[in-house]
C-alpha cells in the first residue's frame, strides 16, 4: 500500500503536467496562436480558453507533491499500511470480475447488446457465482428479453444488435 | 381569493378520470424511469411526447399531455432516491446528493428508513412549492430575470462553499478530486471560443463533454461494486431489508424528527430551482451542504443520517417544482427536462412566456392543480412500491452485482447512444477504484462534473461583460453579497485548521 | 471455452443464414424501399433547442400521420456544434436507415474542424423544411424605436454595448460581425449556450440587444418586454408586418438558418426517393404548415439537386464570411 500511494501520486502527477499541456492547446484551424497563449486573462475579455483547465491542473499537481510530501512523512493511513495494494484474492476478483466486463463491451460491438448480456450472465452467475444452471438460464435469459421490451419497444431506445441484427428484424416486425 | 377560486377550479378539472388516469400513468412510468440508472425524467418526457400528440387528439386540449409529461416529471423526481438509496447509484444529476446518507442507511439494513424519509420529504417539498408556485408565479418570474451571469457564477461559488466539507480527512486528496471533476468538466468543446478543447487523440466524442453520468455511473455502479465484492470477497452475502408493514410505518412516524432537512430543502430547493440555468442538482447539494452545517451533530452525515436524506430529496422535487415558473412565465427551460416540456408545449400550439398566465387560463390552472394531484398520487404511488424495492435488495449479492453491471453498462448507453460513453464509463470505473483503496474521496469530483459546466462558461461571460474586471462580482447587487457569503464560507475551513494547527503546537511547547 | 466458441460459431450461422434470407427478401419486394428497422434519427443539437424541436415535431408527426414503416428514433449528439453529429453521419453503419435534422453549422462546423474530413456534398438531400429568420431585438426600456436610432446608439456606446448570441463563429456572431463591420460599430458579442438563455438576458436587460429567431423571442416580444427592430430577410415577415427588411434600409444583407433532413452518406438512390417523400408530406401537414407561420419561419420545400446547389452556395457563402472576420484561416 505505501509503494502504491506513491506511484498513485507520481501517475496523477503526470496526468496534471499532461492536462495542462494539452489546455495550451490553441485552435486547429489557427497554426497562428502559440501553446499556452489561451490560458491567462486576455486584456479586456477575461479568461482564454485553457485558462480554466490549466490553472485547475496546477492545483492537481501541488496536491500530488502534497500528496508526495504526506508519504514521506508518513502522515496518512496508507503511507504507514503495510498491506499489499490489492492482495492475491483482489487481484483474481478484479482479473475475472474486470476481465469479464472488459469482454462485455468487447462482445457488444460483435453481438450487440443482447446477445452480450446473455454471455456475461451466464459467464457471471455460473463460473463466478456458481449459482444452479436453471438459475443460471432463467436470469440470463430472461434479463435481455425484459431489456429488449424495456428498451427497444416501450423506451425506443434502439440498442445496437451488432452482427445479430437480422434474427430481430422479424421482431421489429411484430413490436414496433 | 381569486387564486384560491381559480386553483380549487384547476384541482377540480386535474380530477376528471381521464387527466386522473393520465397523471397515475405518468406517475408510474416516471418513478420506473427514474429508478432506472442512467435513464431520467428527460429520458422519459422525450420518448413520450410524440404520444401526446395522440392524448391531445383525443382530449381536444393542451392540458391533458402536460399533466401527463409533468406527471413523469413528477414521478422520476421521486424515482431517483430508489436507486440512490437501493443500488447507490444516482440515477440522475439531481440525486447524487441523496445517496451520501440513502445508502449507509440501506446498508445498515435500514433501507425501509431512507425509502420512507425520502418519499414523504419529496411530497413536503413539492407541496412548499406548488403552494409558492400557486401563490406568486408572476413576481418570482421577475426575480428570475434579475440573475444574469454574474450571479449565477456567485451562486455556483455558494453550491461549492457548502460542500467544501464534505470529502474526506485527506486534504490535498479532496481538493485533487474537486479539480479533477472541474478539469474533466471542461473537457468538450468550449462555447466562448466555439473550438475544441481537451479533446484528446482527436476523439470526435471527447467533443461533447464528459457526461454527469458516464463518471456517476462509473464510479458508483462499477467502482463501488468492484469494491463491494472485494469487501464481501464472494460470500453469498445480501443487504438486511425488512419489508413488514410495522417497519415501514415506524418510519412514516419517525418522519417528523427529519423537519429540518426537510424545510431547509424544501425552501432552498425551489429558490434555486426557479433560476433558469441552475436546476435541481445545485439546489439539492447545497440543501445538503446548509443541513450539514446547520445541523448538531454535522459528523452523523455521510453516516446515514435521516435529515441527510430529507434535505436532497426535499430539495430536488421542490427545484423540479419551481423549475417549471421560468418554463411556463418566461419560457426558459430551467433544466433539461423542462427544456422537453417547452419543446411540448409549443407543438401543442402554445406560446410559454409572460402572458400565458393570462392569456391561457384554462390551460394554467388546472395543470397547476395537477402538480397538487400528481404530488399526492406519486407519494402513495411510491410508498406501495417500495417492498418491490426492498425485494431487489435482498437478492444474493452474486446475482445483483451482475445485473448491477448490466444495468450500469446498458443505462448508460440509453442516456447517450454512445458506445465510447460506455467505454468511458468503465475506465472511470476501474480508475475510481484504485483511487478508492488509496483513500481519494469520490464524491466530490462528481459533484464538480455537475457544477463545472455551469460555473466556468457564467464566470468567463460575465468577464466578458465587464471587460475583465473581477470586481463585476462583488458590485452588482445581488451577485455581491452572495459572493461575500460564499467566500466566508470557503475560507471558514482554512482558518479553522490553521487556529487547530495553532492551538495544538502552543500545547505541545506548554 | 469450446461451449463457448461453438455458440458464438453457431450464432454467426445463423446470422449469415437471416441475412441472405432478409436481403433475398427486399430483393423480392422489387420496387422501392422500405425500412425495416428502426431509423435512426440524428439531431446535431441538444434536447430542447431549436432544432431539437422541430425534429420531436417532425417526428410526432410521422408517428400521428403513420407516414413510416418504422420508428423514427431521435438521437441528440450535440458535441462540437454538430462535429459529434457529422462525423456519426459520416460513418453511418448503414445509411439507409441514417437521417439527421441539421442547421446552419451543417456549413461552418466542417469549415472550423477541417481536421473532421467531412464533405457535407455526399449528404444525401433529403428535403429542406424551412429556413428561421433572424430580427434583432432591443429591450423596451432602452427607448429605441428604429435601426436608426439602434445604429446611433450603439455607436455612442461603443464595447459597451453588447450583444448576446448563440455559440461563436455561429449565425448570430455572423450577423453581429456584420453590423459591426457595415455601420462602424464596436458591439461586444458574448456567446451562450441557447437562444432561449439569450432572450431571457435580454429581457432581464442583462444585455443591449440580441438576434433571435422569432421562436425564441416570441414570448417576450408579446408580452411587449422587447421589440423587434429590423427583419434580416428578403421580405417583411407577415407576423411583423411593421417591421422594416434591413434591405430596405439600404444594407445589403439577409441571412437565414436552414432547417433541413439529410441522409447519411452513402445512402442508396431509392431510400431517399423513400424519405424525400415521407418528408414532403410532413411539409404538407397542416400541423407543420401552423408550426411555420406560428413561428414565422420562411422557404419552401426543397430536395434533390436544388438542395445539393443550395449547400453549395450557402457553404461558399459562410467560408466567405467566416474567412473575413477571422473566424477560420
Amino acid at each position: 500500500m505505501r509503494k502504491a500511494e506513491l506511484i498513485m501520486a507520481i501517475v496523477l502527477g503526470l496526468l496534471s503536467i499532461y492536462l495542462m499541456w494539452k489546455s495550451g492547446e490553441g485552435p486547429s484551424w489557427d497554426p497562428t496562436v502559440q501553446r499556452f497563449d489561451n490560458i491567462g486573462l486576455i486584456e479586456g475579455e477575461g479568461p482564454g480558453s485553457g485558462f480554466w483547465p490549466f490553472w485547475l491542473s496546477l492545483i492537481m499537481l501541488g496536491c500530488c507533491v502534497w500528496t508526495g510530501v504526506n508519504w514521506w512523512r508518513r502522515t496518512t493511513p496508507p503511507s504507514q499500511s503495510e498491506e499489499p495494494f490489492l492482495d492475491s484474492y483482489a487481484q483474481k476478483m478484479l482479473l475475472f470480475v474486470g476481465g469479464g466486463l472488459i469482454g462485455f463491451l468487447a462482445l457488444i460491438h460483435v453481438v450487440g447488446f443482447y446477445g452480450a448480456m446473455l454471455v456475461f450472465l451466464i459467464y457471471y452467475l455460473y463460473f463466478l457465482g456458481r449459482h444452479s444452471i436453471t438459475q443460471t438460464l432463467a436470469i440470463s435469459i430472461g434479463t435481455p428479453i425484459f431489456s429488449f421490451f424495456f428498451f427497444d419497444v416501450a423506451m425506443r431506445i434502439v440498442l445496437p444488435k451488432g452482427y445479430l441484427e437480422p434474427l430481430f428484424i422479424p421482431l421489429y416486425d411484430m413490436f414496433l | 381569493m381569486e387564486i384560491i377560486a381559480a386553483l380549487m377550479d384547476g384541482v377540480w378539472q386535474a380530477l376528471q378520470p381521464t387527466n386522473l388516469l393520465l397523471a397515475f400513468i405518468g406517475v408510474v412510468v416516471g418513478l420506473f424511469v427514474g429508478a432506472m440508472p442512467g435513464l431520467g425524467s428527460v429520458n422519459g418526457v422525450a420518448i413520450l411526447l410524440p404520444f401526446t400528440f395522440v392524448i391531445q387528439e383525443m382530449t381536444g386540449s393542451a392540458t391533458s399531455p402536460m399533466i401527463f409529461l409533468a406527471a413523469i416529471y413528477y414521478g422520476a423526481m421521486y424515482g431517483g432516491a430508489i436507486s440512490s438509496i437501493t443500488l447507490g447509484i444516482p440515477g440522475a444529476s439531481p440525486a447524487v446528493a441523496t445517496t451520501f446518507d440513502g445508502r449507509p442507511l440501506a446498508l445498515k439494513g435500514q433501507a425501509d428508513k431512507a425509502l420512507v424519509t425520502a418519499a414523504l420529504a419529496s411530497f413536503a417539498g413539492a407541496t412548499v412549492a406548488n403552494v409558492f408556485f400557486t401563490a406568486f408565479a408572476p413576481p418570482l418570474a421577475s426575480v428570475a430575470l434579475k440573475f444574469g451571469n454574474p450571479e449565477i457564477f456567485a451562486l455556483m461559488l455558494m453550491a461549492f462553499a457548502t460542500f467544501v466539507g464534505l470529502g474526506g480527512d485527506d486534504i490535498p486528496k479532496t481538493i485533487f478530486s474537486i479539480c479533477f471533476g472541474l478539469v474533466l468538466a471542461a473537457v468538450g468543446f468550449d462555447e466562448i471560443t466555439g473550438a475544441p478543447r481537451l479533446a484528446f487523440f482527436d476523439i470526435v466524442e471527447f467533443q461533447h463533454g464528459i457526461r454527469f453520468l458516464v463518471l456517476a455511473i462509473g464510479v458508483y455502479g462499477i467502482g463501488e461494486m468492484i469494491w463491494t465484492i472485494n469487501s464481501s470477497r464472494y460470500k453469498q452475502t445480501h443487504t438486511e431489508a425488512n419489508i413488514t408493514f410495522a417497519t415501514v410505518t415506524a418510519a412514516i412516524r419517525e418522519f417528523p424528527k427529519a423537519w429540518k432537512g426537510t424545510s431547509i430543502g424544501s425552501g432552498l430547493g425551489f429558490f434555486v430551482g426557479i433560476l433558469p440555468a441552475a436546476g435541481a442538482t445545485p439546489g439539492s447539494l447545497m440543501a445538503y451542504g446548509v443541513t450539514k452545517m446547520v445541523s448538531k451533530n454535522p459528523e452523523k452525515f455521510g453516516q446515514g443520517d435521516v435529515d441527510g436524506v430529507a434535505a436532497p430529496e426535499a430539495a430536488n422535487n421542490s427545484a423540479s417544482t419551481g423549475a417549471m415558473l421560468p418554463m411556463m412565465t418566461l419560457g426558459i427551460p430551467g433544466s433539461p427536462t423542462t427544456a422537453v416540456l417547452l419543446a411540448g408545449m409549443v407543438i401543442w400550439g402554445l406560446q410559454p412566456g409572460p402572458l400565458l398566465f393570462s392569456n391561457q387560463p384554462d390551460f394554467v390552472w388546472p395543470l397547476i392543480g395537477s402538480f397538487y394531484v400528481s404530488n399526492f398520487i406519486a407519494v402513495i404511488v411510491n410508498l406501495a412500491f417500495i417492498p418491490i424495492f426492498l425485494w431487489m435488495l435482498r437478492m444474493p449479492f452474486t446475482i445483483l452485482a451482475p445485473l448491477i453491471f448490466v444495468l450500469s453498462v446498458v443505462g448508460t448507453y440509453a442516456a447517450y447512444q454512445n458506445m465510447f460513453d460506455v467505454w468511458l464509463m468503465l475506465l472511470f470505473g476501474f480508475g475510481f477504484y484504485f483511487l478508492r483503496i488509496l483513500d481519494y474521496p469520490v464524491a466530490p469530483a462528481v459533484l464538480a462534473i455537475v457544477l463545472g459546466p455551469i460555473a466556468e462558461p457564467t464566470l468567463r461571460q460575465s468577464l466578458l461583460l465587464s471587460d475583465g474586471d473581477w470586481s463585476i462580482f462583488f458590485t452588482r447587487p445581488i451577485a455581491g453579497p452572495i459572493t461575500v457569503v460564499a467566500i466566508i464560507l470557503i475560507l471558514l475551513p482554512v482558518f479553522k485548521l490553521i487556529r487547530d494547527r495553532l492551538r495544538s503546537r502552543s500545547k505541545e511547547a506548554t | 471455452m469450446t461451449k463457448f466458441t461453438s455458440f458464438v460459431a453457431k450464432t454467426a450461422g445463423i446470422a449469415a443464414l437471416a441475412v441472405g434470407a432478409f436481403s433475398g427478401a427486399a430483393m423480392a419486394d422489387g420496387h422501392g424501399f422500405k425500412p425495416i428497422k428502426p431509423i435512426e434519427f440524428v439531431i446535431m443539437a441538444g434536447k430542447g433547442g431549436g432544432a431539437d424541436k422541430m425534429a420531436r415535431l417532425m417526428q410526432s408527426i410521422v408517428e400521428k400521420e403513420g407516414l413510416s414503416a418504422r420508428p423514427l428514433v431521435p438521437n441528440n449528439k450535440p458535441g462540437g456544434s454538430g462535429a459529434e453529429a457529422l462525423v456519426a453521419m459520416k460513418s453511418a453503419s448503414d445509411p439507409d436507415h441514417t437521417i439527421m435534422v441539421t442547421l446552419n453549422s451543417f456549413f461552418t462546423t466542417p469549415l472550423r474542424q477541417p481536421g473532421l474530413g467531412v464533405d457535407i456534398m455526399t449528404f444525401a438531400p433529403v428535403g429542406r423544411m424551412a429556413e428561421d429568420t433572424f430580427l434583432l431585438w432591443v429591450h423596451k426600456n432602452e427607448g429605441i424605436n428604429s435601426f436608426e436610432e439602434f445604429v446611433a446608439e450603439a455607436k455612442k456606446r461603443g464595447s459597451g454595448w453588447v450583444m448576446g448570441g448563440t455559440g461563436k463563429a455561429s449565425e448570430d456572431n455572423i450577423i453581429t460581425d456584420y453590423l459591426n463591420d457595415s455601420y462602424g460599430l464596436e458591439i461586444k458579442y458574448i456567446p451562450y449556450k441557447g437562444g432561449g438563455a439569450v432572450a431571457k438576458d435580454l429581457a432581464g436587460e442583462q444585455i443591449d440587444s440580441s438576434v433571435n429567431n422569432p421562436s425564441e423571442a416570441l414570448g417576450f416580444y408579446e408580452s411587449g418586454d422587447v421589440i423587434p427592430l429590423v427583419a434580416f430577410t428578403d421580405e417583411r415577415l407577415p407576423m411583423f408586418p411593421d417591421v422594416p427588411t434591413l434591405k430596405e434600409l439600404g444594407g445589403d444583407f439577409s441571412y437565414f438558418m436552414q432547417r433541413s433532413v439529410v441522409g447519411a452518406p452513402g445512402m442508396s438512390d431509392a431510400a431517399l426517393a423513400y424519405y424525400t417523400d415521407m418528408f414532403t408530406k410532413v411539409y404538407n401537414s397542416a400541423d407543420w404548415q401552423k408550426y411555420k407561420s406560428d413561428k414565422s419561419l420562411m422557404g419552401d420545400f426543397m430536395a434533390g439537386g436544388d438542395l445539393t446547389s443550395y449547400w453549395q452556395t450557402q457553404r461558399d457563402r459562410h467560408e466567405t464570411i467566416l474567412r473575413a472576420s477571422g473566424a477560420i484561416k
